[in-house]
Protein backbone atom coordinates (compact mmCIF):
# COMPACT_ATOMS: atom_id res chain seq x y z
CA UNK A 1 0.00 0.00 0.00
CA UNK A 2 2.38 2.28 1.20
CA UNK A 3 6.34 2.05 1.81
CA UNK A 4 9.35 -0.24 1.60
CA UNK A 5 7.38 -3.06 -0.36
CA UNK A 6 10.63 -2.12 -3.79
CA UNK A 7 13.36 -3.60 -0.94
CA UNK A 8 11.19 -6.63 0.30
CA UNK A 9 10.47 -7.65 -3.30
CA UNK A 10 14.03 -7.63 -4.63
CA UNK A 11 15.38 -9.08 -1.22
CA UNK A 12 12.71 -12.28 -1.85
CA UNK A 13 13.57 -12.44 -5.41
CA UNK A 14 17.41 -12.83 -4.96
CA UNK A 15 16.51 -16.00 -2.16
CA UNK A 16 13.89 -17.52 -5.27
CA UNK A 17 10.88 -16.51 -4.50
CA UNK A 18 8.15 -15.10 -6.57
CA UNK A 19 6.67 -11.87 -5.32
CA UNK A 20 3.15 -9.61 -6.09
CA UNK A 21 2.18 -6.56 -4.60
CA UNK A 22 -1.15 -6.37 -2.84
CA UNK A 23 -3.29 -3.62 -2.55
CA UNK A 24 -6.69 -5.07 -3.36
CA UNK A 25 -8.33 -8.20 -2.06
CA UNK A 26 -7.80 -10.14 -5.27
CA UNK A 27 -4.63 -9.56 -5.08
CA UNK A 28 -4.45 -11.88 -1.79
CA UNK A 29 -5.20 -15.21 -3.35
CA UNK A 30 -3.52 -17.71 -3.84
CA UNK A 31 -0.43 -16.69 -1.57
CA UNK A 32 1.97 -19.03 0.14
CA UNK A 33 2.95 -15.73 2.30
CA UNK A 34 2.41 -12.29 2.66
CA UNK A 35 4.93 -9.08 4.17
CA UNK A 36 3.78 -6.38 5.79
CA UNK A 37 6.68 -3.86 5.20
CA UNK A 38 7.85 -0.45 6.77
CA UNK A 39 6.53 2.70 6.25
CA UNK A 40 3.84 4.75 7.66
CA UNK A 41 1.24 2.33 9.80
CA UNK A 42 -1.64 4.93 10.14
CA UNK A 43 -1.44 5.22 6.38
CA UNK A 44 -1.06 1.57 5.20
CA UNK A 45 -4.11 0.74 7.84
CA UNK A 46 -6.29 3.58 6.78
CA UNK A 47 -5.69 2.71 3.16
CA UNK A 48 -6.28 -1.13 3.76
CA UNK A 49 -9.94 0.03 5.84
CA UNK A 50 -10.96 2.37 2.81
CA UNK A 51 -10.28 0.17 0.14
CA UNK A 52 -11.69 -3.39 2.35
CA UNK A 53 -8.74 -4.98 2.85
CA UNK A 54 -7.74 -4.90 6.57
CA UNK A 55 -10.78 -7.78 7.70
CA UNK A 56 -9.70 -9.98 4.58
CA UNK A 57 -5.94 -9.91 5.78
CA UNK A 58 -7.12 -10.33 8.83
CA UNK A 59 -8.66 -13.50 7.90
CA UNK A 60 -5.53 -14.52 5.55
CA UNK A 61 -3.31 -14.27 8.24
CA UNK A 62 -5.69 -15.95 11.35
CA UNK A 63 -5.73 -18.79 9.38
CA UNK A 64 -2.41 -19.43 8.95
CA UNK A 65 -0.93 -17.13 5.60
CA UNK A 66 2.80 -17.37 6.51
CA UNK A 67 3.58 -13.28 7.71
CA UNK A 68 6.54 -11.19 7.60
CA UNK A 69 5.72 -8.09 9.27
CA UNK A 70 9.03 -5.09 9.94
CA UNK A 71 8.40 -2.35 11.90
CA UNK A 72 4.98 -0.42 10.70
CA UNK A 73 4.25 -4.22 9.79
CA UNK A 74 4.51 -5.35 13.13
CA UNK A 75 3.01 -2.00 14.47
CA UNK A 76 -0.31 -3.13 11.89
CA UNK A 77 -0.35 -6.75 13.61
CA UNK A 78 -0.19 -5.77 17.39
CA UNK A 79 -2.55 -6.19 19.48
CA UNK A 80 -2.39 -3.05 22.01
CA UNK A 81 -0.32 0.04 20.37
CA UNK A 82 0.39 3.32 22.47
CA UNK A 83 1.06 6.65 20.87
CA UNK A 84 -0.62 5.40 17.78
CA UNK A 85 -3.37 7.67 16.49
CA UNK A 86 -6.78 7.86 18.03
CA UNK A 87 -8.77 5.59 16.33
CA UNK A 88 -6.26 3.59 14.94
CA UNK A 89 -7.20 0.00 14.88
CA UNK A 90 -5.02 -2.48 13.21
CA UNK A 91 -5.39 -6.42 12.32
CA UNK A 92 -5.09 -6.87 16.51
CA UNK A 93 -3.60 -10.53 15.67
CA UNK A 94 0.17 -10.57 17.29
CA UNK A 95 -0.12 -11.00 21.08
CA UNK A 96 2.56 -7.77 21.80
CA UNK A 97 2.31 -4.28 22.73
CA UNK A 98 4.15 -1.75 21.04
CA UNK A 99 5.10 1.83 21.31
CA UNK A 100 4.99 3.91 17.75
CA UNK A 101 8.69 5.74 17.43
CA UNK A 102 9.19 3.98 20.97
CA UNK A 103 13.05 4.83 20.33
CA UNK A 104 13.02 8.49 19.68
CA UNK A 105 12.22 10.81 16.81
CA UNK A 106 14.45 10.33 13.35
CA UNK A 107 17.41 11.39 15.14
CA UNK A 108 17.36 9.10 17.28
CA UNK A 109 17.19 5.62 14.35
CA UNK A 110 19.93 3.51 14.92
CA UNK A 111 21.98 0.40 13.52
CA UNK A 112 22.83 -1.79 15.64
CA UNK A 113 24.31 -6.03 15.90
CA UNK A 114 21.84 -8.13 16.84
CA UNK A 115 21.88 -11.94 17.94
CA UNK A 116 19.12 -13.65 16.14
CA UNK A 117 17.73 -17.21 18.23
CA UNK A 118 18.98 -20.16 16.17
CA UNK A 119 20.64 -18.07 13.82
CA UNK A 120 24.27 -19.62 13.18
CA UNK A 121 27.07 -17.30 12.37
CA UNK A 122 27.97 -13.29 12.50
CA UNK A 123 25.12 -11.34 13.63
CA UNK A 124 22.14 -9.30 12.04
CA UNK A 125 22.71 -6.10 10.85
CA UNK A 126 19.76 -4.52 12.63
CA UNK A 127 18.78 -1.06 10.95
CA UNK A 128 16.28 0.70 13.45
CA UNK A 129 14.29 3.83 11.95
CA UNK A 130 11.63 5.38 14.22
CA UNK A 131 11.15 1.80 15.70
CA UNK A 132 8.40 0.51 17.62
CA UNK A 133 9.11 -0.43 21.33
CA UNK A 134 7.76 -3.81 22.28
CA UNK A 135 6.60 -3.07 25.42
CA UNK A 136 4.61 -6.58 26.54
CA UNK A 137 4.98 -9.46 24.78
CA UNK A 138 2.37 -12.39 25.95
CA UNK A 139 2.27 -15.80 23.96
CA UNK A 140 5.15 -15.29 21.79
CA UNK A 141 8.18 -16.75 21.26
CA UNK A 142 11.23 -13.56 21.79
CA UNK A 143 13.62 -14.48 19.01
CA UNK A 144 15.74 -11.15 19.43
CA UNK A 145 16.11 -8.33 22.24
CA UNK A 146 17.96 -5.25 22.04
CA UNK A 147 18.37 -3.45 24.97
CA UNK A 148 16.20 -5.58 27.31
CA UNK A 149 13.35 -5.06 24.91
CA UNK A 150 12.37 -7.83 22.63
CA UNK A 151 12.85 -6.96 18.65
CA UNK A 152 11.95 -10.00 16.85
CA UNK A 153 9.06 -12.55 17.65
CA UNK A 154 7.39 -15.56 16.14
CA UNK A 155 4.47 -16.52 16.73
CA UNK A 156 2.33 -19.50 15.09
CA UNK A 157 3.63 -18.50 11.46
CA UNK A 158 4.14 -14.66 12.16
CA UNK A 159 8.07 -13.58 12.58
CA UNK A 160 7.59 -9.44 13.39
CA UNK A 161 10.36 -7.74 13.53
CA UNK A 162 10.91 -3.82 14.94
CA UNK A 163 13.26 -3.36 12.20
CA UNK A 164 14.30 -3.61 8.68
CA UNK A 165 15.78 -6.46 6.75
CA UNK A 166 15.46 -5.03 3.92
CA UNK A 167 17.48 -2.46 3.93
CA UNK A 168 20.62 -4.95 5.65
CA UNK A 169 21.90 -6.23 2.94
CA UNK A 170 21.59 -9.40 4.61
CA UNK A 171 19.33 -12.44 3.33
CA UNK A 172 19.14 -14.69 6.04
CA UNK A 173 15.90 -13.40 7.49
CA UNK A 174 13.84 -13.33 4.00
CA UNK A 175 15.83 -16.78 3.50
CA UNK A 176 13.71 -17.74 6.56
CA UNK A 177 10.52 -16.56 5.45
CA UNK A 178 10.68 -18.31 2.77
CA UNK A 179 11.15 -21.58 4.23
CA UNK A 180 8.31 -21.25 6.68
CA UNK A 181 6.00 -20.05 3.91
CA UNK A 182 7.50 -23.14 2.52
CA UNK A 183 6.51 -25.54 4.76
CA UNK B 1 27.38 12.49 10.72
CA UNK B 2 26.81 9.07 12.04
CA UNK B 3 28.08 8.69 15.97
CA UNK B 4 28.87 5.56 17.69
CA UNK B 5 27.54 5.45 21.23
CA UNK B 6 29.17 2.91 23.02
CA UNK B 7 26.96 0.03 23.30
CA UNK B 8 27.40 -0.85 19.58
CA UNK B 9 24.83 1.17 18.29
CA UNK B 10 25.61 4.26 15.94
CA UNK B 11 22.98 6.55 15.14
CA UNK B 12 23.08 9.13 12.44
CA UNK B 13 24.27 6.63 9.60
CA UNK B 14 23.55 7.53 5.66
CA UNK B 15 21.82 4.55 5.97
CA UNK B 16 19.11 5.42 8.52
CA UNK B 17 19.14 8.65 7.21
CA UNK B 18 18.35 7.85 3.54
CA UNK B 19 15.90 4.46 5.26
CA UNK B 20 13.58 6.97 6.54
CA UNK B 21 13.05 7.87 3.15
CA UNK B 22 12.66 4.58 1.93
CA UNK B 23 9.54 4.51 4.17
CA UNK B 24 7.84 7.26 2.86
CA UNK B 25 7.84 5.49 -0.93
CA UNK B 26 4.26 5.32 -2.68
CA UNK B 27 3.41 7.92 -0.36
CA UNK B 28 2.01 11.43 0.43
CA UNK B 29 4.01 14.19 2.15
CA UNK B 30 2.08 17.32 2.68
CA UNK B 31 2.49 20.99 3.28
CA UNK B 32 0.87 22.22 6.41
CA UNK B 33 0.57 25.62 8.36
CA UNK B 34 -1.44 25.38 11.88
CA UNK B 35 -1.47 21.83 14.03
CA UNK B 36 -5.03 21.35 13.13
CA UNK B 37 -4.08 21.09 8.76
CA UNK B 38 -1.63 18.53 10.18
CA UNK B 39 -3.99 16.29 12.12
CA UNK B 40 -6.38 16.71 8.53
CA UNK B 41 -3.50 15.33 6.72
CA UNK B 42 -3.07 12.32 9.06
CA UNK B 43 -6.19 11.74 8.80
CA UNK B 44 -6.18 11.73 5.09
CA UNK B 45 -3.02 9.45 4.76
CA UNK B 46 -0.10 11.57 4.68
CA UNK B 47 2.99 9.45 5.07
CA UNK B 48 4.80 13.13 6.66
CA UNK B 49 4.02 16.62 6.66
CA UNK B 50 6.24 19.78 6.35
CA UNK B 51 6.11 22.44 8.71
CA UNK B 52 5.36 25.86 7.52
CA UNK B 53 4.34 29.38 8.48
CA UNK B 54 3.25 29.75 4.73
CA UNK B 55 2.38 27.72 1.55
CA UNK B 56 4.83 28.48 -1.21
CA UNK B 57 1.71 30.03 -3.26
CA UNK B 58 1.60 32.48 -0.09
CA UNK B 59 5.27 33.24 -0.46
CA UNK B 60 5.03 33.64 -4.09
CA UNK B 61 1.90 36.32 -3.43
CA UNK B 62 3.41 38.23 -0.75
CA UNK B 63 6.98 38.46 -1.31
CA UNK B 64 9.66 39.28 0.72
CA UNK B 65 12.60 37.29 2.10
CA UNK B 66 11.00 33.82 3.20
CA UNK B 67 12.75 32.02 5.98
CA UNK B 68 12.72 28.83 8.20
CA UNK B 69 9.13 29.28 10.41
CA UNK B 70 8.98 29.75 14.27
CA UNK B 71 10.51 26.88 16.00
CA UNK B 72 7.22 27.13 18.30
CA UNK B 73 4.92 26.61 14.99
CA UNK B 74 6.99 23.92 14.19
CA UNK B 75 7.15 22.41 17.52
CA UNK B 76 3.62 22.27 17.93
CA UNK B 77 3.10 20.57 14.67
CA UNK B 78 5.27 17.83 16.01
CA UNK B 79 3.20 17.44 18.84
CA UNK B 80 0.07 17.04 16.79
CA UNK B 81 1.33 14.13 14.83
CA UNK B 82 2.75 10.88 14.89
CA UNK B 83 3.84 10.57 11.59
CA UNK B 84 7.18 11.78 10.56
CA UNK B 85 7.57 16.23 10.28
CA UNK B 86 9.65 18.16 8.01
CA UNK B 87 10.83 21.38 7.82
CA UNK B 88 12.58 24.09 5.20
CA UNK B 89 15.80 25.90 6.16
CA UNK B 90 16.85 28.08 2.92
CA UNK B 91 19.92 27.38 0.66
CA UNK B 92 22.92 27.32 2.33
CA UNK B 93 21.72 28.28 5.82
CA UNK B 94 23.58 25.71 8.00
CA UNK B 95 22.57 27.30 10.83
CA UNK B 96 19.05 27.25 10.47
CA UNK B 97 19.74 23.58 9.44
CA UNK B 98 20.90 23.25 13.31
CA UNK B 99 17.96 25.02 14.82
CA UNK B 100 15.70 22.43 13.07
CA UNK B 101 17.71 19.11 14.08
CA UNK B 102 18.12 20.62 17.56
CA UNK B 103 13.94 20.58 17.57
CA UNK B 104 14.33 17.26 16.50
CA UNK B 105 12.83 17.56 13.37
CA UNK B 106 12.33 14.41 11.41
CA UNK B 107 13.41 15.72 7.97
CA UNK B 108 14.90 18.80 6.48
CA UNK B 109 14.07 20.00 3.16
CA UNK B 110 16.97 22.68 1.68
CA UNK B 111 14.48 24.46 0.00
CA UNK B 112 14.44 27.09 -3.28
CA UNK B 113 11.01 28.22 -1.67
CA UNK B 114 12.63 29.82 0.47
CA UNK B 115 15.40 32.83 -0.19
CA UNK B 116 18.72 31.43 -0.33
CA UNK B 117 21.03 32.55 2.10
CA UNK B 118 24.30 31.25 0.01
CA UNK B 119 24.41 31.96 -3.48
CA UNK B 120 27.17 29.54 -4.55
CA UNK B 121 27.29 26.36 -1.52
CA UNK B 122 24.83 24.52 -0.05
CA UNK B 123 24.81 22.81 3.05
CA UNK B 124 27.42 20.47 3.62
CA UNK B 125 24.46 18.02 4.71
CA UNK B 126 27.24 14.30 6.21
CA UNK B 127 27.88 16.85 8.92
CA UNK B 128 24.05 16.55 10.16
CA UNK B 129 22.45 13.29 12.22
CA UNK B 130 19.71 14.80 10.65
CA UNK B 131 18.35 13.72 7.01
CA UNK B 132 18.03 16.03 4.33
CA UNK B 133 15.91 16.01 1.04
CA UNK B 134 16.50 18.76 -1.65
CA UNK B 135 15.14 19.93 -5.15
CA UNK B 136 16.65 19.00 -8.42
CA UNK B 137 15.89 20.11 -12.02
CA UNK B 138 17.71 17.24 -13.76
CA UNK B 139 20.38 14.39 -13.16
CA UNK B 140 23.36 16.78 -12.61
CA UNK B 141 21.92 18.72 -9.73
CA UNK B 142 20.45 15.58 -8.51
CA UNK B 143 23.68 13.99 -8.07
CA UNK B 144 25.33 17.17 -6.62
CA UNK B 145 22.71 17.34 -3.98
CA UNK B 146 23.48 13.89 -3.31
CA UNK B 147 27.24 13.87 -2.67
CA UNK B 148 26.78 16.81 -0.16
CA UNK B 149 24.59 14.59 1.77
CA UNK B 150 20.98 14.70 0.91
CA UNK B 151 19.50 11.72 1.52
CA UNK B 152 16.54 12.09 -0.81
CA UNK B 153 15.68 14.04 -3.95
CA UNK B 154 12.68 15.45 -5.61
CA UNK B 155 12.03 17.58 -8.36
CA UNK B 156 11.84 21.35 -7.84
CA UNK B 157 8.84 22.06 -10.31
CA UNK B 158 7.47 25.27 -9.38
CA UNK B 159 6.39 25.65 -6.54
CA UNK B 160 2.73 27.34 -5.73
CA UNK B 161 1.60 27.49 -8.92
CA UNK B 162 -0.65 24.50 -8.91
CA UNK B 163 0.44 23.72 -12.32
CA UNK B 164 2.04 20.43 -12.65
CA UNK B 165 4.34 21.19 -15.74
CA UNK B 166 7.74 22.34 -14.51
CA UNK B 167 7.37 19.11 -12.12
CA UNK B 168 7.09 16.86 -15.42
CA UNK B 169 9.93 18.35 -17.21
CA UNK B 170 12.23 17.61 -13.76
CA UNK B 171 10.99 14.03 -13.72
CA UNK B 172 11.01 13.41 -17.28
CA UNK B 173 14.89 14.98 -17.62
CA UNK B 174 16.17 12.92 -14.62
CA UNK B 175 14.73 9.54 -16.19
CA UNK B 176 16.86 10.75 -19.80
CA UNK B 177 19.83 11.63 -17.88
CA UNK B 178 19.93 8.17 -16.40
CA UNK B 179 19.00 6.45 -19.36
CA UNK B 180 21.70 8.31 -21.14
CA UNK B 181 24.05 6.52 -19.16
CA UNK B 182 23.22 3.04 -20.07
CA UNK B 183 26.03 1.57 -22.73
CA UNK B 184 28.46 4.58 -21.80
CA UNK B 185 31.85 3.28 -20.65
CA UNK B 186 33.77 4.59 -17.92
CA UNK B 187 35.57 7.33 -20.20
CA UNK B 188 32.55 8.25 -21.49
CA UNK B 189 31.11 8.49 -18.14
CA UNK B 190 33.40 10.86 -17.07
CA UNK B 191 33.21 12.64 -19.44
CA UNK B 192 29.22 12.99 -19.54
CA UNK B 193 30.22 13.94 -15.62
CA UNK B 194 31.51 16.59 -16.64
CA UNK B 195 28.99 17.92 -19.02
CA UNK B 196 26.49 17.76 -16.23
CA UNK B 197 28.79 18.59 -13.30
CA UNK B 198 28.11 15.67 -12.01
CA UNK B 199 30.25 13.57 -9.55
CA UNK B 200 31.27 10.70 -11.11
CA UNK B 201 30.95 8.11 -8.32
CA UNK B 202 27.26 9.15 -7.98
CA UNK B 203 26.61 9.12 -11.29
CA UNK B 204 28.54 5.67 -11.49
CA UNK B 205 25.88 4.36 -9.26
CA UNK B 206 22.87 5.99 -10.93
CA UNK B 207 24.58 4.28 -14.30
CA UNK B 208 24.60 0.48 -12.00
CA UNK B 209 21.45 1.01 -10.30
CA UNK B 210 19.05 2.44 -13.74
CA UNK B 211 17.83 4.96 -10.96
CA UNK B 212 19.23 7.47 -8.18
CA UNK B 213 20.79 5.96 -5.49
CA UNK B 214 18.23 7.51 -2.72
CA UNK B 215 14.53 7.79 -2.82
CA UNK B 216 12.94 10.14 -5.35
CA UNK B 217 9.76 12.59 -4.32
CA UNK B 218 8.09 14.87 -7.16
CA UNK B 219 7.04 18.82 -5.92
CA UNK B 220 5.94 21.88 -7.12
CA UNK B 221 2.61 22.37 -8.47
CA UNK B 222 0.91 18.98 -7.97
CA UNK B 223 -2.64 20.08 -7.46
CA UNK B 224 -4.87 16.76 -8.33
CA UNK B 225 -5.46 13.39 -7.88
CA UNK B 226 -4.20 12.72 -11.48
CA UNK B 227 -1.32 15.20 -11.31
CA UNK B 228 -0.24 12.91 -8.43
CA UNK B 229 -0.77 9.64 -10.47
CA UNK B 230 1.44 10.99 -13.40
CA UNK B 231 4.19 12.07 -11.71
CA UNK B 232 3.75 8.49 -10.75
CA UNK B 233 3.80 6.83 -13.72
CA UNK B 234 6.93 8.86 -14.50
CA UNK B 235 8.36 6.52 -12.54
CA UNK B 236 9.11 8.58 -9.07
CA UNK B 237 8.49 7.24 -6.18
CA UNK B 238 6.02 9.65 -4.12
CA UNK B 239 4.64 13.37 -4.01
CA UNK B 240 4.98 15.86 -2.36
CA UNK B 241 1.70 18.83 -2.31
CA UNK B 242 2.11 21.92 -1.26
CA UNK B 243 0.12 24.43 -2.04
CA UNK B 244 -2.54 22.26 -3.72
CA UNK B 245 -4.43 20.58 -0.76
CA UNK B 246 -4.96 23.66 1.71
CA UNK B 247 -5.59 26.09 -0.87
CA UNK B 248 -8.61 23.94 -2.22
CA UNK B 249 -12.47 23.64 -1.55
CA UNK B 250 -12.35 20.79 0.43
CA UNK B 251 -9.26 20.25 1.74
CA UNK B 252 -9.87 16.66 3.57
CA UNK B 253 -11.47 15.03 0.50
CA UNK B 254 -8.89 16.42 -1.49
CA UNK B 255 -5.68 15.06 0.26
CA UNK B 256 -7.48 11.84 0.60
CA UNK B 257 -8.17 11.57 -3.19
CA UNK B 258 -4.35 12.00 -3.90
CA UNK B 259 -3.25 9.44 -1.02
CA UNK B 260 -5.71 7.01 -3.04
CA UNK B 261 -4.41 8.03 -6.54
CA UNK B 262 -0.71 7.95 -4.96
CA UNK B 263 -0.92 4.11 -4.22
CA UNK B 264 -3.30 3.17 -6.89
CA UNK B 265 -1.66 5.50 -9.51
CA UNK B 266 -1.83 2.50 -12.52
CA UNK B 267 -5.72 2.04 -12.47
CA UNK B 268 -7.32 4.85 -13.62
CA UNK B 269 -10.94 3.81 -12.92
CA UNK B 270 -10.27 4.48 -9.07
CA UNK B 271 -8.24 7.96 -10.12
CA UNK B 272 -11.78 8.34 -11.91
CA UNK B 273 -14.01 7.50 -8.69
CA UNK B 274 -11.75 9.84 -6.32
CA UNK B 275 -11.39 12.54 -8.33
CA UNK B 276 -15.58 12.99 -8.88
CA UNK B 277 -17.00 15.88 -6.49
CA UNK B 278 -13.89 17.38 -5.01
CA UNK B 279 -15.10 20.65 -5.57
CA UNK B 280 -12.35 23.56 -7.00
CA UNK B 281 -8.82 22.89 -7.18
CA UNK B 282 -6.33 25.62 -6.42
CA UNK B 283 -6.44 28.54 -9.09
CA UNK B 284 -3.10 27.99 -10.53
CA UNK B 285 -0.48 30.18 -12.81
CA UNK B 286 0.53 29.96 -15.84
CA UNK B 287 4.40 29.60 -15.82
CA UNK B 288 4.88 32.24 -18.50
CA UNK B 289 2.92 34.55 -16.57
CA UNK B 290 5.27 34.37 -13.78
CA UNK B 291 8.00 37.20 -14.43
CA UNK B 292 11.18 35.12 -14.79
CA UNK B 293 12.81 37.34 -11.81
CA UNK B 294 10.03 35.19 -9.44
CA UNK B 295 10.40 31.67 -10.70
CA UNK B 296 11.71 29.65 -7.56
CA UNK B 297 13.35 26.63 -10.01
CA UNK B 298 15.83 28.86 -10.77
CA UNK B 299 17.23 29.20 -7.42
CA UNK B 300 20.09 26.49 -6.02
CA UNK B 301 23.19 25.83 -8.32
Amino acid sequence: MQGAFAEHVKALESVGARTRLVRTREDLDGLDGIVLPGGESTTMTMLMERVGLLEPLRRAIDQGLATLATCAGMIVLARDVTDGMAGQQGLALLDIAVRRNGYGRQVDSFEAPLHIEGMDGKTFPGVFIRAPLVERTGDVEVVASYDDHPVAVRQGRILALAFHPELSGDLRLHREFVRMANK
Amino acid sequence: MAQANGNGSVTGSFKVKAGLAQMLKGGVIMDVVTPEHARIAQDAGACAVMALERVPADIRKEGGVARMSDPDLIKSIMAAVTIPVMAKCRIGHFVEAQVLEALGIDYIDESEVLTPADEENHIDKHTFKVPFVCGCRDLGEATRRIAEGAAMIRTKGEAGTGNVVEAVRHARAVNAGIRKLQGLNHAELVHEAKQIGAPVEVLAECQKLGRLPVVNFAAGGIATPADAALMMQLGVDGVFVGSGIFKSEDPLKRAKAIVAATTYFDKPEVIAEVSAGLGEAMRGLEIPAIPKEELLAARGW
